[in-house]
């Protein structure tokens, strides 16, 4: 298919061609080329679809705040919605299809909202869709839910990688147009740090789009032999493809670099994109100014664009929308388009200036103090409807209408911490104010300094000035001759004539109509403005739309525009994909995962792993033959509490506690008593919160005078230690006492049942004594094994069995584990997991997690006698408030079904026997319940109101979610040994 | 001599290399660490005693202090990691704690940490894709922590901009092999 509005020139390499299809239909390109300008050099001026109205529409512009030329890029799991056409670099190969039609861009039957637009206009379901209330879930909110939205998602898991990125700078300098460039050669030869960022893939900015001359050359080779120049400086960073999305705190600034985008698929272990977190200590925001369009009858066929973007297409991509064109106006620039199309031969029929006294310019009709009333052309625009100064009217046949209402600097990123721009009378635009994030300059265009001259001028000063702030001296070199046209505008908004719809946003469907309709039903303020009509909310963030809405609403409530005001831009400057946020935190690599040290050991095992955390820990080991889960951890309890069972335990925090004061500190910690431990011994202590509820529990063992080795659980080590810190550093900074976690850096592992002394001591070097006498529960100890390894033991117990618990050096934990497997085979022994590990404390009656749930205290625990009166500790004070000292307060007791083949339900709540099952009868919850196979039925521990007191009750165990209802037998939490007899053998 | 059987942190009996152009990341067992925290009031006799005992001094904020068998770097203050090779140092705590006796507490870190040292031209390319370190301003013999893929690490820089050993929590030494080999690869 032959490109029909190719011109000549331009930047696109017209020697080479690239081929691409849109909506199934062959085309050609070139490289340089954008979709969208490779689509108008094929004589495609229709697009898309409108969201609301589905109105037939062409692209708007040649940049990324285009509205309208939204695409769904690429087929497959690749696919992506909403992409403008106007930024997507053309490569061989790429397919596109539009969007939010149906069954084609030519003929979509959703078109038919256009005729009811009297009943779909701003707030219409505010009103709509209420009655009768039924059909809202079936009906109503079904055919919305398909209607809503533009693009689609491919509903596959996307294929490609994400990076994040991380980097340090002295200047971030965003925007590489005329001033950006200016800058980044002035800090750049300052020996400064600096990164410049554009969007686009090539740097120069409005240089490219223009036939502006920069000293002796066109300003494309200014721009790009600059690029050339800074390209070469080692402290200077050149990052095209990288919108910058944010301004954040502190001096942070996100950015997406689109790596791979323009190439058909990223290489293997490529990111497709990468967003960067940019540490910057001065800003300088050289993001130009953007064309804003005037709005009139039918503003929005397809053919009608900023006049800046028809340039643009013809000089810097060598394209026309049309072979005849014309340009509606208000300022002396709009003129510049008609100019730069008759230099590239195109027919230009007429510029139409609204100021009654514009000067004449281009080399063609001028029609001054004219409006256009009308376009017609629904497809794609055949002619434009005026009316003349003397209200006559005329049609002038044309395909293309550049239009434009001034340049609007481009603010957006000054207002991401809550900055409001500042009218400017003289430019009849917002300019920065003077609210700007920390550290952050204003240069160029952005600034408000809209001519070439000052660009480079304002851009050089302004990074000198950013680094003389960081103490780097810049010298400011004079810049090369170029433009210095001054600016000669009359504001002028919208038309004020016909019966039809003038378009504001076109991205939103909103029109001059919905501002009147937002006024007339009291929606005045900008804000109300903008959430009422949805004006500005798109993905373009209005910035196209926003001036134009907020001037219709002034004039209407009679107030200036600067009174009038304007909402607040918010990140990303343009839509980033959700993978780009998560980078390389997905599915497995989501957060890191810790592995145990027998970690290795038990998968060759055949274990079944949970997550705990970010632990993987072996939750049980099948044996062959063993079908349910069931079957394995009712076998390993039953195997420990036998003779001898394994479990790595390495998993709790330990936290090792040295100093002159380590006693005292633990001592105020801990609300029992720990000062008094002697060396040699550990101690269950339980440390509670400042309003004295249970935080954590664990053991502390006593290795040496002034040397501690505390546990904590698994789930709160790192809170615990933190705690602790906080407690050294700002409670008690004058405790000699210093702490570091030792979780690491030791493999645990829990040797329990009758015969975990038996197999210990094939294991434990003779010089050590581990027999009860010289080794009584609750003993700890260095000591050496296998013949000379430094390992600690300590003589605890959580499954209530005989037990034990071993700690060498992690990198010995996996032969340590072999070997114990190998040493106890003559004593049956098992491995067990977390399965067995709750099993058994659940048989015992200990507390966990579960029961240290961040509302019980040690009184619900039974644990009120161990909080300490003699002592101040963290939460003792507290602990003896009266609401937590009830005479029916909750206590700690077991439950044990009346049906034994019934299932007791961590979770149920506790109720009288007779009692209907509501809130109001709530006695209490089971927190722990468990099958124990020494018991030969399900059982529970939990919290029940004044559960000493009532054991041998039946109340009734309650869970609504689980179709729960069962009558229990308050029992002691104790199941198994409670005199403790076998702890202490 | 007892006959237990060591794995790397990465599982293996011989530390892993991986090699990527311009970069080459391998895992380092052979190495004890201890920590030494000077107890209150007595800093100066801890800094004292360490010539004498690790044969250089303690170093300041944010430095590394390299000598023939031993190297020193702070972690916090008044608090330092020594390191040396494991196999002739084995008892490295032990040593400490006895030398320094009641000046300072000692634990012993060896197995606490997982080492990776990566080394060649694209090493701060591949920090630059994994943490807010500035590894392109970190000179020669210094130390920092940085949060690597939500990992708490250490990071040393040997070679300003050529060689650094990442240290991070021993247990998540295979996520943090993946995250450097992944950021490695991801480089163009």
């Amino acid at each position: 298919m032959k490109q029909i509005n190719r011109l000549a020139g331009g930047q696109v390499d017209q020697t080479k061609t690239l081929n691409f299809h849109f909506d199934g239909a062959a085309y050609r390109g070139h490289p340089g080329d954008t979709l969208a300008s490779a689509l108008l050099a094929n004589g495609v001026r229709l697009m898309g679809r409108s969201f609301k109205y589905h109105r037939p529409r062409g692209v708007l512009s040649a940049g990324s705040e285009e509205p309208n030329a939204l695409v769904e890029l690429r087929g497959g799991n690749r696919q992506e919605p909403n992409t403008r056409a106007t930024t997507v670099e053309l490569f061989d190969g790429l397919t596109a299809q539009s969007q939010n039609r149906w069954p084609s861009l030519t003929f979509d039957a959703m078109e038919i909202n256009d005729k009811f637009s009297n009943f779909l206009t701003a707030g219409f379901y505010y009103k709509t869709f209420m009655w009768p209330a039924a059909f809202w879930e079936k009906v109503y909110e079904p055919i919305i839910r398909k209607a809503a939205g533009l693009g689609s998602l491919s509903q596959q898991d996307d294929p490609d990688c994400y990076d994040k990125g991380f980097l340090h700078c002295d200047l971030l300098i965003i925007g590489a147009g005329p001033a950006g460039l200016a800058a980044a050669l002035t800090a750049g030869n300052a020996g400064a740090q600096v990164i410049v960022a554009d969007e686009d893939f090539a740097f120069g900015g409005r240089l490219n789009a223009e036939t502006i001359t920069v000293g002796d050359q066109s300003g494309a080779d200014w721009a790009a032999q600059t690029a050339a120049e800074l390209a070469t400086m080692p402290n200077v960073r050149l990052m095209s493809r990288t919108t910058v999305i944010g301004a954040f705190d502190h001096g942070i600034y996100g950015a997406v670099e689109r790596v791979s985008d323009h190439v058909a698929v990223p290489d293997t272990g490529k990111p497709r994109q990468i967003l960067w977190r940019i540490y910057t200590q001065r800003t300088l925001l050289c993001t130009g100014a953007l064309d804003r369009p005037i709005a009139f009858e039918n503003n929005d066929r397809p053919g009608i664009m900023l006049a800046s973007a028809m340039r643009s297409y013809a000089n810097r991509w060598a394209v026309t929308p049309d072979q005849q064109v014309a340009v509606f106006t208000n300022h002396d620039d709009g003129h510049r388009t008609a100019t730069d199309m008759l230099a590239k031969g195109v027919n230009v029929a007429a510029v139409i200036d609204t100021r009654e006294n514009a000067p004449r310019i281009a080399d063609c009709e001028l029609i001054a103090g004219a409006q256009v009333i009308d376009a017609q052309g629904r497809l794609g625009l055949k002619g434009i409807r005026l009316r003349t100064q003397d209200g006559r009217e005329r049609v002038i046949r044309c395909g293309a209408l550049g239009v434009s209402g001034g340049w609007n600097p481009n603010v957006h990123m000054t207002c991401h911490q809550r900055g409001r721009p500042v009218w400017n009378e003289r430019l009849a635009a917002f300019c920065p104010g003077a609210d700007l994030p920390r550290g952050m300059l204003v240069a160029g265009a952005a600034q408000g300094d809209f001519s070439t001259a000052a660009a480079l001028a304002k851009g050089a000063a302004a990074a000198a000035a950013a680094l003389s702030d960081i103490g780097i001296i810049a010298s400011v070199p004079s810049q090369p001759e170029t433009e210095d046209g001054d600016v000669n505008i009359t504001p002028f908004w919208y038309v004020k004539s016909g019966s039809g719809r003038a378009w504001l946003d076109q991205q939103n469907d909103v029109t001059v109509k919905d501002i009147k309709l937002a006024h007339q039903e009291n929606f005045r303020s900008v804000e109300h403005l903008k959430r009422y009509t949805t004006l500005g909310m798109a993905t373009d963030q209005g910035k196209t739309s926003n001036m134009g809405g907020l001037a219709v609403m002034a004039e209407l409530t009679g107030k200036s525009i600067p009174e009038t005001g304007t909402t607040i831009f918010r990140p990303p400057y343009t839509p980033v994909a959700i993978g780009t946020f998560a980078g390389r935190s997905t599915g497995a690599d989501f957060r890191p995962t810790r592995l145990t040290p027998s970690h290795k050991w038990a998968a060759e095992q055949g274990a079944a792993f949970v997550e705990v955390g970010m632990w993987l820990r072996a939750q049980w080991f099948p044996q062959a033959g063993e079908t349910h889960w069931r079957q394995s951890v009712d076998r390993e309890v039953l195997a420990t509490r036998k003779s001898v069972g394994v479990c790595d335990v390495t998993t709790l925090g330990k936290i090792d506690v040295q100093g002159s004061d380590a006693a005292t500190f633990l001592n105020k910690i801990y609300c029992n008593g720990f000062a008094k431990l002697a060396v040699g011994k550990t101690r269950y202590g339980l440390m509670l919160r400042e309003d004295g509820i249970a935080m954590d529990d664990g053991t502390t063992a006593r290795l040496g005078e002034d040397h501690f080795v505390m546990t904590t659980t698994t789930a709160n080590a790192v809170g615990v230690y933190r705690h602790m810190e906080f407690a050294r550093q700002c409670l008690w900074p004058d405790l000699d006492v210093q702490l570091i976690s030792t979780t690491e850096a030791w493999a645990q592992y829990a040797v329990a049942g009758p015969n975990s002394r038996n197999l210990l001591r094939k294991i434990i070097d003779p010089a050590f004594d581990i027999s009860n006498e010289a080794f009584p529960f609750m003993a700890c100890s260095e000591i050496t094994v296998c013949g000379g390894l430094r390992a600690r033991l300590f003589r605890i117990s959580f499954s209530g069995e005989l037990a034990f618990e071993i700690a060498v050096p992690t990198r010995y934990g996996d032969a340590l584990m072999r070997r114990l497997m190998v040493a106890g085979e003559e004593f049956d022994v098992v491995p067990y997991g977390t399965e067995a590990l709750g099993v058994m404390r659940i048989e015992k009656g200990h507390a966990a997690g579960n029961e240290l749930n961040g509302t019980t205290s040690a009184q619900n625990l039974g644990m009120g006698r161990m909080v300490s009166k003699k002592k101040d500790s963290i939460g003792s004070t507290l602990s003896e408030r009266e609401g937590l000292n009830q005479p029916d307060m909750l206590m700690f007791v077991g439950f044990k079904p009346v049906d034994s083949n019934a299932k007791v339900t961590a979770g149920a709540h506790l109720m009288a026997k007779d009692a209907v099952a509501n809130a109001a009868n709530d006695q209490g919850y089971i927190t722990s319940a468990a099958y124990s196979p020494c018991l030969g039925s399900s059982i529970g521990i939990g919290f029940l109101k004044n559960g000493g007191d009532r054991k041998g009750e039946i109340i009734r165990a309650v869970s609504p979610l689980t179709g729960t209802d069962i009558q229990i037998e308050v029992v002691s939490a104790h199941f198994i040994d409670p005199e403790g007899e076998r702890l202490r053998a | 001599m007892h006959d237990l059987i060591a794995i790397t942190p990465l599982g293996g009996t011989t530390a892993q290399t991986d090699s990527f152009p311009g970069l080459e990341i391998s895992e380092q067992p052979n190495w004890a660490l201890a920590s030494v925290s000077a107890r209150h009031g007595v800093a100066k006799t801890v800094h004292k005693t360490a010539p004498n005992l690790i044969g250089i001094d303690l170093p300041e904020v944010g430095k590394v202090n390299s000598g023939l068998e031993m190297t020193a770097f702070w972690i916090g203050p008044d608090q330092w990691m020594v390191m040396a090779a494991h196999d002739a140092h084995e008892d490295l705590a032990h040593m400490l704690r006895t030398g320094f006796g009641s000046s300072a507490s000692v634990t012993e870190q060896t197995d606490g940490w997982a080492r990776f040292d990566v080394e060649g031209e694209n090493t701060v390319a591949m920090f630059e894709r994994l943490c807010p370190l500035d590894a392109k301003a970190m000179i020669s013999n210094s130390v920092s922590r940085s949060a690597i893929e939500h990992l708490g690490c250490l990071v040393i820089c040997s070679s300003a901009g050529y060689k650094f050993s990442v240290l991070c929590p021993r247990s998540s030494a295979a996520s943090l092999h993946h995250a450097l080999c992944t950021a490695a690869k991801g480089l163009s």
